[in-house]
């Protein structure tokens, strides 16, 4: 009981995350490799909002989501999407935007390096006990699991009740045809890129609160988001989120279990679980 | 096998020429300028062991440093038991096999997953091997004592590259070889006219990290101690491929071309800036896709192409002039 319900607390930080990389990967079809290095910035900027000017993580999402929106849709306007003019071919787009934002991971792990250093950081932020089902788990993980669910109920709502939400899935399911009814597929892709670097950014600052973080852990989660993002199916919002609380239970049960060091190895696991027998996703479709 | 044409020939008898004075070096320096070029002769096995499969392919695998450090641990964890040679030979066929785990998993599908399956590859391994050895020995770490110095070491490395280009060789001209030029360019028509696809690619991979394998267990003396971190370090991974891309992935040779200008450019950059080895690779990557997108060697035979178009316009005019 104990595992699975700090399993779902850590997967509710995963689902951002993976929700933010389903965004881009999905709808503007950029496979972005530094998502990782998104969310580590977000860490520690919230930790420099905390401990130099005493503003709550949760206050500083108003700052960092709006900062990462900005960031992100420079890089996709001003970098990615002269790739995406200049691909013949669906597998060009894919290797460019590999190499390109492998750039981007390095470049931005080596500034964080040179801004933070390289060592282990984190910070106390409510760091006291809360009672559910009879047993005692730490106030953050549950306050940043409830402000993940908000977000991303606010998320649903944007894609599936308002007209702009509609273009972005449409713009998700083939971007040709969007661009026939009447769809800017730039600027749909644009948006949805920044609103996946803000996503990010949000799941970052929630996970700072309540776990050790350093510069260059970033390739980590990175891979954890990407195997969230097929498990559930690529753009598929409903399924990134079933897929983030099944890996979080899967880690914290491995963790319990067996060994806290065989994490990414349980990641694998599941990894390797999909790919055999259901690579289209939870609830994808079998592709002709 | 037809047999070999005059330019082969030559090119045959140079590179031979080439490999012979490089292996004349340890004679005349024992210090740094060997372990430079140890370096750049790892980085030429690597490289063009790496090309072998993503070359025709067009996959960027990551799992290099996984293969690597894998051959690193058979002779560290063989090295009390068993001959040098024997383990050299197991930890190629132990990176053979995990490649062709790897490839039975994701090359079935599609070339994304792949990519994101070796881009944890090593950290995997990693986390395994340190959880085995916690489990059934007490120490983190393997000493690797051998009588080999720097210049056997760089030797062996320098055989290994030279087997690693007449395998690429003749893969090329197999029918291995012509099967991947028919995928590389299109994998639909590849597959119609009966090329089973996925079992190439794999067998493909599985050739590329035996190789690799190797040059880690060859490099295993040099490391005298060798912990889990220090032998799946994931940055091998990454240099091998903007070595290779950065040379042109086209030609095998190509890799060559940006293997020895960026193993000088590292070890100026790890002496000189080493905070900031990470801006300089990402940087290079960016640097690939924007200006170099087919490599050093792709942009100048784009620029050959091109005075050869002029040559061929010009002449016809030259021609009708006297008329």
């Amino acid at each position: 009981m104990e595992t699975l319900v700090t399993g779902i607390l850590l997967g509710g930080t995963y689902a951002l995350i993976a929700l933010g990389l389903t965004l881009q990967y999905g709808v503007a079809r950029i496979m972005n490799l530094a998502t990782g290095e998104t969310l580590v910035a977000a860490c520690f900027i919230a930790f420099w909002l905390f401990a130099s000017y005493q503003v709550s993580p949760l206050w500083g999402l108003f700052i960092i989501a709006p900062i990462a929106f900005v960031i992100n849709w420079a890089i996709y306007t001003y970098l990615l999407r002269p790739l995406v003019d200049r691909a013949r071919n669906a597998g060009m787009l894919e290797v460019d935007s590999i190499l390109a934002t492998f750039g981007l991971l390095f470049l931005f792990q080596g500034l964080m390096l040179r801004s933070f250093g390289g060592a282990y950081t984190s910070y106390t932020f409510l760091a006291e006990r809360f009672e559910i089902f009879g047993g005692f788990y730490g106030l953050n993980r549950v306050v940043a699991f409830v402000a993940a669910c908000l977000i991303a109920v606010a998320l649903y709502l944007f894609l599936y009740k308002t007209r702009y939400g509609t273009a972005v899935r449409a713009v998700a399911v083939n971007p040709n045809s969007a661009n026939l009814v009447g769809i800017d597929v730039a600027s749909a892709a644009a948006l949805a890129f920044a609103l996946g670097g803000a996503l990010t950014a949000c799941g970052g600052t929630l996970l700072s609160t309540y776990y050790t973080f350093n510069a260059s852990m970033g390739v980590v989660f990175t891979m954890k988001a990407l195997i969230i993002v097929i498990m559930g199916g690529v753009g598929d919002v409903r399924g990134a989120v079933l897929a983030a609380l099944i890996l979080g239970i899967a880690e914290t049960a491995v963790a319990r279990l067996i060994d806290p060091g065989l994490t990414l190895a349980a990641t694998y696991a599941l990894f390797t679980l999909v790919l055999l027998f259901r690579p289209q996703g939870i609830f994808g479709r079998q592709q002709t | 096998m037809t047999r070999l044409s005059s330019d082969e020939i030559r090119i045959a008898l140079i590179g031979a020429a080439v490999v012979a004075a490089a292996a004349t070096l340890p004679l005349f320096d024992q210090g740094y300028y060997l372990s430079l070029a140890l370096n750049i002769v790892l980085y030429a096995a690597l490289c063009t062991a790496w090309t072998l499969f993503s070359g025709p392919t067009h996959y960027i695998s990551l799992a290099t440093a996984a293969f690597f450090g894998l051959g690193t641990y058979a002779v560290a964890l063989g090295l009390d038991y068993l001959p040098y040679p024997l383990l050299v030979i197991i930890g190629a066929a132990v990176a053979a096999i995990l490649a062709g785990l790897v490839g039975a998993a994701t090359l079935r599908i599609s070339g994304v997953y792949f990519v994101i399956f070796t881009l944890g590859l090593a950290e995997l391994v990693r986390q395994i091997v340190s959880w085995l050895q916690t489990k059934l020995s007490t120490r983190m770490g393997l000493y690797v004592f051998t009588d080999f110095t720097e210049q056997h070491i760089y030797w062996m490395l320098l055989a290994l590259t030279v087997v690693v280009f007449v395998t690429g060789w003749l893969i090329n001209r197999s029918r291995l070889g012509f099967a991947m030029q028919i995928i590389g360019n299109d994998e639909t028509v590849a597959r119609h006219v009966g090329i089973d696809t996925a079992k190439l690619k794999i067998i493909l991979f599985m050739i590329s990290g035996a190789f690799i394998g190797m040059a880690g267990a060859i490099l295993a003396p040099r490391y005298a101690y060798v912990e889990p971190p220090s032998a799946f370090n994931p940055m091998i991974s990454f240099l091998v491929v903007i070595m290779a891309l950065l040379g042109g992935t086209r030609r095998l040779w190509g890799p060559l071309v940006g293997v020895i200008p960026f193993t000088i450019v590292m070890d100026i950059v790890s002496v000189r800036f080493p905070n900031d080895t990470s801006i300089v690779i990402g940087l290079s990557f960016l640097l690939i896709v924007y200006l170099l997108p087919d490599g050093v060697t792709g942009r100048l035979e784009q620029l050959r192409a091109r005075m050869k178009h002029k040559r061929v316009e010009a002449e016809p005019a030259a021609l009708k002039e006297p008329a």
